[in-house]
């Protein structure tokens, strides 16, 4: 061991190992580094802004800063009827259009007087749950391409586009439907609507086992996502955790059975919650677990509903929209589940005018993320990304 | 409450986890508005607010685990500003309860809870963010949706846009 004098370092003791030079780490001069990662970046899945204290790549410290995408959702619904809310809820989870006008129109209905048509709620599972795997989809296939996978990001997009037509062909738009409304639908399905699902439940069984294998069970997967970011159950949960976050915590809460609405108290399908064998429970890998498995569950469902629909004998889709929608006074929160959540509206209205008072949005994605900085706390930098990957983040419905 | 209206069985779950509230707190909390949509009470003295919320978590008969919203809410007619937070017992027993906090419209401020659930740290933010009442303890208050430097709190009634910011027009 001797002490040399080096450039910037000053004096540091080191020894030698062959032909290297090994400096005793106590004695490097470190200070820590301010990392901006975001707002523009790849892995963050949208404008977010990580500001991360580093000590060499361990993150010390990790702040998100949100807001980029604040669109003044709650601002808007104010100004409007409660019926053109719909297209806003759309642009909330943009990825979850269904799944999040799901959630309001069940809201407002409860304080409405409105019985809504058997087949408007098959209809409306039926798109919801056809939403959720297309949303899986996009979070498992980005996951995996944050972590540097990048066949199966294509697999997932190329199963997704069906999904897309399908709704496409039932509400006119790929993403930003306007389908669900408060009180029923937009539109019937086409036709042959449950021929062309039936087909694609039948195409996609298989993929969510290639994609089991390719994925889910690939080593360098398991390695970079298995005991990573671990969050307990009564932490989750004080957090307001919900969704595949809280199921990947090992806490069986669904509110398709929980709190249930529309007609799922009739269909029967499994609340997949990781059992340690494959993951730990609580890590990245559990949360993705339960993704990619409960896709599988959204095609039990797909397929009791097209069994259970009544026909469309004499059907229209609109015939318990309400010409105005005028809510009797009071305030209701109601919430469904959103693929990555609870998406609940806090609504309260005076009962006499069209519009509401006050619109909440309560975004999963927000609540999911607002542990982002106690999860991230000694973590390496590649993990950070495994982190928010596994969280499955919509910035439309962070910032709203 | 007419004569012979009976209450659903959430509502008188709800009722009776507000009688324990009321055993232990009396005069801090209004009386229970059992109301089918969103059952709540009022907290009317906010400095006791962090102790009834705490009471709320920790007894075992309430076990209010899991905040799943606090809204705020600008009531202009009363010149006041709130919150309405809603509770659940996810998992352990089966109620939901709403709880309403109101301070002045401008310089009031409410205790903040973000100690006993952590889901109100950010809502606590973006509610003063958006509605201008501060949370006192809060660990972190501070704006989060607006820019740190942006003037006045977009979602009351009365609010008026600022008309640039940083020398961008806002008004369109």
């Amino acid at each position: 061991m001797q002490e040399l004098d080096i450039a910037g370092m000053g004096s540091v003791r080191v020894t030698r190992k062959g032909n290297n030079v090994v400096i005793l780490e106590k004695d490097l001069q470190t200070e820590q580094m301010v990392l901006a990662m975001g707002p523009q970046h790849p892995s963050t899945h949208g404008v977010l802004k990580l500001e991360c204290l580093t000590d060499g790549e361990v993150v010390t410290h990790a702040e998100p800063y949100l807001g980029y995408l604040h669109r003044c959702f709650e601002k808007c619904c104010e100004n409007v009827d409660y019926p053109a809310i719909v297209p806003y809820t759309d642009r909330l989870d943009y990825l979850a259009g269904m799944n999040s006008e799901f959630a309001y129109a069940i809201t407002v209905e409860k304080l409405l007087d409105v019985e809504i048509p058997r087949r408007v709620e098959f209809i409306r599972v039926i798109v919801a749950e056809l939403n959720r795997i297309a949303s899986h989809l996009v979070a498992i296939g980005t996951y995996g391409i944050d972590l540097g996978a990048f066949t199966p990001f294509l697999f997932c997009f190329r199963d997704r586009e069906i999904i897309l037509s399908l709704l496409e062909w039932a509400s006119g738009a790929r993403m930003l439907y306007n389908y669900i409304w408060v009180g029923g639908l937009a539109y019937d399905v086409p036709a042959d609507f449950s021929k062309r699902v039936m087909e694609f439940v039948t195409y996609f069984r298989p993929k969510t086992v290639e994609l089991y294998k390719l994925l889910t069970e690939n080593e360098i997967f398991v390695k970079r996502t298995r005991g990573i970011g671990i969050m307990p159950a009564d932490v989750a949960i004080n957090y307001g955790w919900s969704g595949p976050m809280l199921r990947g915590s090992g806490v069986k809460w669904d509110l398709r059975r929980n709190d249930p609405y529309s007609v799922y108290p009739e269909l029967d399908f499994e609340v997949p919650v990781p059992d340690g064998k494959v993951s730990d429970i609580g890590d990245c890998l559990s949360r993705h677990l339960v993704r990619a498995l409960e896709m599988d569950e959204s095609l039990k469902i797909i397929e009791q509903c097209i069994d259970k629909m009544p026909s469309a004998e004499g059907f229209n889709a609109r015939s318990a929209v309400p010409k105005r929608v005028r809510p009797k006074a009071g305030e209701v929160y109601g919430r469904a589940e959103n693929p990555r959540g609870e998406l609940g509206f806090y609504i309260q209205s005076d009962g006499k005018s069209t519009k509401p008072l006050r619109c909440k949005a309560r975004s999963s994605c927000f609540v999911n993320l607002s542990a982002m900085k106690d999860l991230s706390k000694g973590q390496l930098i590649p993990d950070l990304v495994a982190i928010i990957g596994s969280i499955d983040i919509v910035l439309g419905e962070v910032d709203r | 409450m007419e004569e012979g209206h009976v209450l659903s069985h959430s509502v008188q779950q709800s009722a009776a986890a507000y009688a324990i509230i009321h055993d232990k707190f009396g005069d801090a909390v209004t009386a229970f508005d059992a109301n089918e949509t969103m059952p709540f009470f009022e907290v009317l003295n906010t400095a006791v607010w962090p102790e009834i919320a705490l009471f709320m978590r920790d007894n075992p008969k309430l076990k209010f685990n899991y905040m799943a919203c606090l809204s705020g809410v600008d009531y202009q007619s009363e010149d006041k500003v709130g919150i309405v937070c809603n509770l659940e017992s996810l998992g352990q027993l089966n109620h939901k309860i709403a709880v309403k906090v109101k301070c002045a419209r401008t310089g009031g401020s409410i205790p903040s809870v973000a100690g006993v659930w952590h889901t109100a740290n950010w809502h606590e933010r973006e509610a003063y963010d958006l509605f201008g009442m501060l949370f006192s303890s809060h660990p972190d208050m501070r704006r989060i949706l607006c820019p740190d430097d942006w003037e006045g709190h977009p979602l009351l009634k009365d609010y008026k846009v600022q008309e640039s910011y940083h020398g961008i027009k806002v008004p369109y």
